[in-house]
């Protein structure tokens, strides 16, 4: 197909058009990709110390047999747990109604402050969702044959449990 | 095209119920899950069919093809509805499971102009007097607009978002059980077929709307040589 020297200038501007601004959006989220940041890991906070009075958001995993709940001066739920991506750690307490997703092991991102004696005081708390869906009997299969522990974080690769079939296996063995 | 109305209604027919009644519930979200066989097809038709509609754009602008026009002013509304109902179904999941309705990270702001650049095509082709200027500006729009879709679909493995990377089109195996996956693929395809019916319906009509008016200038214009 032979293109009239007009169509092939079209198609050239649209190409470089494309390109520039291509390459316009790829330099500004890289430059962004450090400052665009939703939350700080705990490893994070060391090297970037925000001061007391900064309200930012922590984002990690709620380490195992961390979570203590209670109930505050003004009757309201409290809860205290810690949270870590693996090199570091930072002691949360929070004051308010969790998420349903929220449990040890479970991603979670909360807004606050950091205290002078180290310890994050949120003023809310999301649960993070991991990119695993699975049915009950799964899970259990999982937990009960040792392959996994929700508490510790998170799932096997996928490959190992996504066609698994825990009622094949109990009936067969 | 009533063969692939049809198709979509046969597959929705099988692809629902087995959604939102026969597949298993998540083990920890619950029945919530459910949500996510409308939001996940949505979000897909959101970026699919802009990349059509880049795509009849680019067409248009260097072929000067009247149907590419036709074809992406009637897709942008469809376009716009399925955003909605992605960012919708989103919220509603994300009130109950993260514990908001909304957050500005990069996933969700993304889409939020996903969202304003097919509203504004829809607007901006509709703006103008003559339908050729619109349909060229709409095509430049769209043609810019188009660095965002890898900005979406990236912004997850990026930046740290609160909403998770993709499950079923990642590196290795798809991090759904089979259980819900197959449900979800069954209504993908069904949202998909409905989605190209809509479109393609919508762009026949225009095509004959364009034609009735064509005729009818022709014959004013006989009856008027007539009346001289």
């Amino acid at each position: 197909m032979s293109l009239s020297s007009r169509k092939r200038r079209r198609m050239w501007m649209l190409l470089l058009g494309g390109l520039g601004i291509g390459s316009a959006t790829a330099l500004a989220m890289t430059a962004f990709q450090d400052n665009l940041v939703f939350f700080l890991a705990p490893s994070e906070i060391a090297a970037r110390h925000p001061g007391p009075e900064r309200a930012f958001r922590l984002g990690g995993l709620v380490e195992a047999g961390s979570v203590q709940k209670s109930v505050s001066p003004e009757g309201r739920p409290e809860a205290r747990f810690v949270v870590t991506d693996g090199p570091a750690q930072v002691p949360v307490v929070y004051v308010g109604v969790l998420p349903d997703l929220f449990r040890e092991g479970q991603g979670v991102v909360t807004m606050g402050k950091l205290g002078a004696d180290g310890t994050f005081r949120a003023s809310e708390v999301l649960a993070r969702h991991d990119e695993t869906y699975m049915p009950p009997e799964v899970a259990d299969a999982l937990k009960r044959t040792g392959h996994w522990e929700p508490e510790k974080g998170a799932p096997p690769p996928a490959a190992s449990w996504n066609t698994l079939n825990p009622k094949a296996e109990t009936t067969g063995g | 095209m009533p063969w692939l109305w049809g198709l979509s209604a046969l597959v929705l027919a099988v692809g629902i119920p087995w959604a939102l009644v026969a597949s298993p519930p998540d083990w920890q979200q619950g029945e919530t899950v459910r949500i996510m066989y409308v939001h996940v097809p949505m979000a897909w038709l959101a970026m699919a069919g802009y990349a059509s509609l880049a795509v009849a754009s680019a067409t248009a602008l260097i072929w000067r093809h009247p149907l590419a026009d036709l074809f992406a002013r009637e897709l942008s509304p469809v376009g716009a509805a399925v955003t909605a109902l992605c960012l919708a179904t989103g919220s509603l999941w994300g009130r109950p499971m993260w514990g908001t309705w909304w957050v500005w990270d990069a996933r969700l702001t993304s889409v939020l102009v996903l969202f304003f650049l097919w509203v504004g095509h829809a607007a901006l082709v509709r703006a103008f007097d003559e339908d050729e200027r619109g349909a060229r500006a709409g095509a430049i729009l769209a043609l810019i607009g188009a660095v965002n879709l890898p900005v979406v679909k990236f912004s997850v493995d990026f930046f740290n978002t609160l909403h998770q990377p993709a499950s079923v089109a990642r590196l290795g195996a798809p991090g759904l059980h089979v259980d819900l996956l197959y449900p979800l693929l069954a209504c993908a395809l069904g949202f998909t077929l409905l989605f190209a019916s809509l479109v393609l319906g919508r762009t026949r009509a225009a095509v004959m709307e364009k034609r009735i008016r064509q005729l009818q200038l022709a014959q004013a214009r006989r009856r008027d040589s007539e009346a001289a």
